[in-house]
């Protein structure tokens, strides 16, 4: 897929890249609308919280560092409390009496320039959360209407299809069966079952599943059948967990969404959700959307695929015919290691079906981000070139592991993915990628 | 210059400690008030297990990832909160005002180690204003405001030396020590000196998130 370079030009001595979205609302910005609006964000959606964060924040720069940006670029103004003072702390100075031209560098800053990973809430020592911040930060542009062009996109799907990818209900019930026809090539008796009533999972996955990688379906109904797991998918809208709205700022859209995935599970009275190898998806569903709906935790519980994959290998429900023998490594994603805790279970499953496992390092909750999370891949072309050389602290850590033999590089995420592939191929990498299911489904004994 | 010392030593010591007292209960009870009503999250995720977890960590020297990745910044800076806290309360000399005006006394510190200890402040304020304009990422952030903090802090201290060491103009700087003292405590609650009285509260909150919903280690 070829993709325009993005378009830099100099403004300020900050390089900012077109972009329509944001160059169109903030065209239609005037000082007053600014004012009214972040005020009433600021005083209806915020309090306490925000109060102590800046006023606690010490300017010290201990999270510096944490930040793959400003490790990668070294330019101060990509450190976390730099991402806020170019933003929320000028916002609460001026009491929102900003320029529309302040607005424009904000919204930048906020969707493009940081991955919500919260990585820097480990690293200061009074735990300020930066991803809190830059959150509010993209509620308020999400009010004024500017927001990047690609994520806005992926948001208006969500509203119209409630799934990310302008998948049509038909096309998305076609996927299952097509997935289904394909496997059933490999193991004839195999079944994707559609609306299931009273199964025990309801298995769930991101838009771009079906729409780029329908494979991925077809490689979960194989483990999920191979473990005999009574599972279903829903065929009606609210079978994508993915959340796009939740990084645009719209939080109500966010609220919606969750709605409909939570009932679709109630509907068809399964048990719980198994979701797949999807990051955001899971900060939606098990941190976010949920909170946005009122529930403390998901009322439906929600396993991620890398918390599955762990209880079916330790249950045995799935045997391994010959280990992965090329050397791998992992990289640990934000949203279910930071945002679960899941590092020491894919641990279990990587070393369960892989011969040679090569730590990065730093690893766990102390990886660092693909820089393509948080919705910053989402905001597409235009940025792709800032979030790929802000990253050349992942390069440096995943070549450092090539050094060892690395030859597959596991990234249990869509994003990450996504991020990854962008990274290997600019710094001339040369290593696989992989989802963790890509590696189970090789390895494991398959149903005759 | 006696009236002044009256009035310093006097009514303005009451009014510093009305305002430092007063102001971090108010200023606690509205943010807490305010929790309530606009953050409730705050109260649903807090789990005082996982929060005093990350507390613990974060007040140990090194006991953080962070703090063993900055090993001079960790040094300077514990030892600078360390004598800033100690010294003012276990210091002779203020140990037999209590003593004088309350016929209350407790502990006091050895004289050489309360000297050294003062210098610990003095210094790290001025390693902490040097990074400020050294380091880019500190210096970006910086603003005048910083400077005056710091500046605050470190006033009691070189003033309270001083005059401790009889240096020259040591009467004046006896009473601008007092004043000085006055000013940094009655600043706590309005300032970014604030963090004293927040951090238990963002750190036990976010450590609860981390421990309690996210099931991973935040230091």
């Amino acid at each position: 897929m070829s993709e325009p370079a993005s378009k830099i030009e100099n403004q300020k001595g900050i390089k900012v890249i077109k972009d329509m979205g944001l160059d169109q609302g903030v065209a239609r910005l005037t000082p007053e609308k600014i004012e009214k609006v972040v005020n009433e964000v600021l005083e209806n959606e915020t309090g306490a919280r925000l109060k102590a964060y800046v006023d606690s924040c010490v300017h010290c720069g201990l999270c510096s560092d944490a930040c793959h940006y400003y490790v990668s670029r070294q330019d101060p103004i990509f450190t976390p409390a730099a991402k806020v003072k170019q933003t929320l702390w000028e916002i609460l100075d001026k009491k929102g009496k900003v320029s529309p031209e302040f607005i424009r560098r904000a919204a930048e800053v906020a969707y493009t320039e940081c991955n919500l990973c919260r990585r820097c809430a480990m690293y200061c020592p009074f735990g300020i959360d930066v991803a809190y911040m830059m959150l509010t930060m993209r509620r308020i542009c999400h009010k004024l209407g500017v927001t990047p062009q690609y994520i806005q996109d992926t948001a208006h799907s969500h509203s119209a299809t409630m799934n990310q990818m302008w998948v049509k209900e038909d096309e998305w019930v076609d996927t299952l069966f097509w997935q289904e026809e394909e496997a059933q090539e490999e193991i004839p008796n195999l079944r994707i079952p559609v609306e299931k009533e009273g199964a025990d999972i309801m298995y769930s996955v991101i838009g771009p599943e079906p729409k780029f990688r329908a494979q991925l379906i077809y490689q979960a109904a194989v483990i999920l059948n191979a473990a005999g797991a009574d599972w279903t998918m829903p065929a009606t809208p609210g079978w994508d967990n993915s959340d796009m709205a939740m990084y645009t700022g719209d939080n109500e859209m966010m609220a919606r969404l969750k709605k409909e995935h939570f009932e679709t599970a109630t509907r068809l009275k399964v048990k719980r959700i198994v979701m797949g190898e999807c990051g955001h998806a899971f900060r939606s569903v098990y941190d976010m959307g949920n909170r946005a709906l009122g529930w403390k935790m998901p009322p439906v519980p929600v396993v991620h695929a890398l918390e599955y994959y762990y209880e079916l290998f330790r249950a045995g429900r799935i045997k391994v015919a010959k280990k992965f023998e090329k050397p791998v490594t992992l990289h640990d994603p934000c949203n279910v290691i930071r945002g679960r805790g899941l590092h020491e279970m894919t641990r279990y499953v990587v070393n369960k079906t892989c011969e040679n496992f090569i730590e990065m390092t730093p690893n766990r909750e102390h990886n660092y981000c693909c820089c393509a999370g948080g919705g910053v891949i989402n905001c597409g072309p235009p940025f792709r070139d800032k979030r790929v050389v802000s990253n050349s602290v992942k390069a440096d850590q995943i070549s450092a592991t090539t050094k060892k033999g690395v030859e597959v590089v596991i990234a249990p995420c869509h994003n990450c993915h996504g991020g990854l592939e962008d990274i290997i191929h600019h710094f001339h990498l040369g290593v696989e990628l992989k989802f963790l299911g890509d590696i189970i489904y090789e390895v494991m004994e398959k149903p005759e | 210059m006696h009236t002044l010392h009256n009035l310093v030593s006097g009514p303005l010591v009451w009014l510093a400690f009305i305002i430092f007292i007063g102001g971090s209960i108010y200023k606690l009870v509205t943010m807490a008030k305010e929790a309530k009503k606009k953050d409730p999250l705050v109260y649903e995720y807090w789990d005082g297990n996982y929060a005093f977890r990350s507390i613990l960590h974060w007040l140990t020297p090194f006991g953080s990832v962070n703090w063993r990745k900055n090993p001079v910044l960790t040094t300077v800076t514990f030892a600078f909160h360390i004598s800033l806290i100690l010294v003012p309360i276990f210091l002779l000399a203020h140990v037999l005002l209590w003593k004088e005006s309350f016929d209350i006394s407790w502990w006091y510190l050895p004289e050489a180690a309360a000297d050294w200890m003062t210098l610990i402040v003095i210094f790290a304020c001025i390693f902490f204003a040097g990074r400020r304009m050294i380091r880019k990422d500190v210096k970006y952030l910086t603003s005048s405001s910083d400077y005056w903090i710091l500046a605050m802090v470190a006033a009691p201290f070189i003033t309270g030396y001083w005059a401790h060491h009889y240096w020259p103009m040591y009467r004046i700087m006896y009473i601008l020590h007092i004043l000085s003292g006055e000013i940094m405590l009655a600043a706590i609650p309005f300032t970014r000196l604030s963090h004293m009285l927040y951090f238990v509260f963002t750190r036990g909150y976010i450590g609860s998130e981390f421990g309690a919903v996210r099931h991973a280690r935040d230091w």
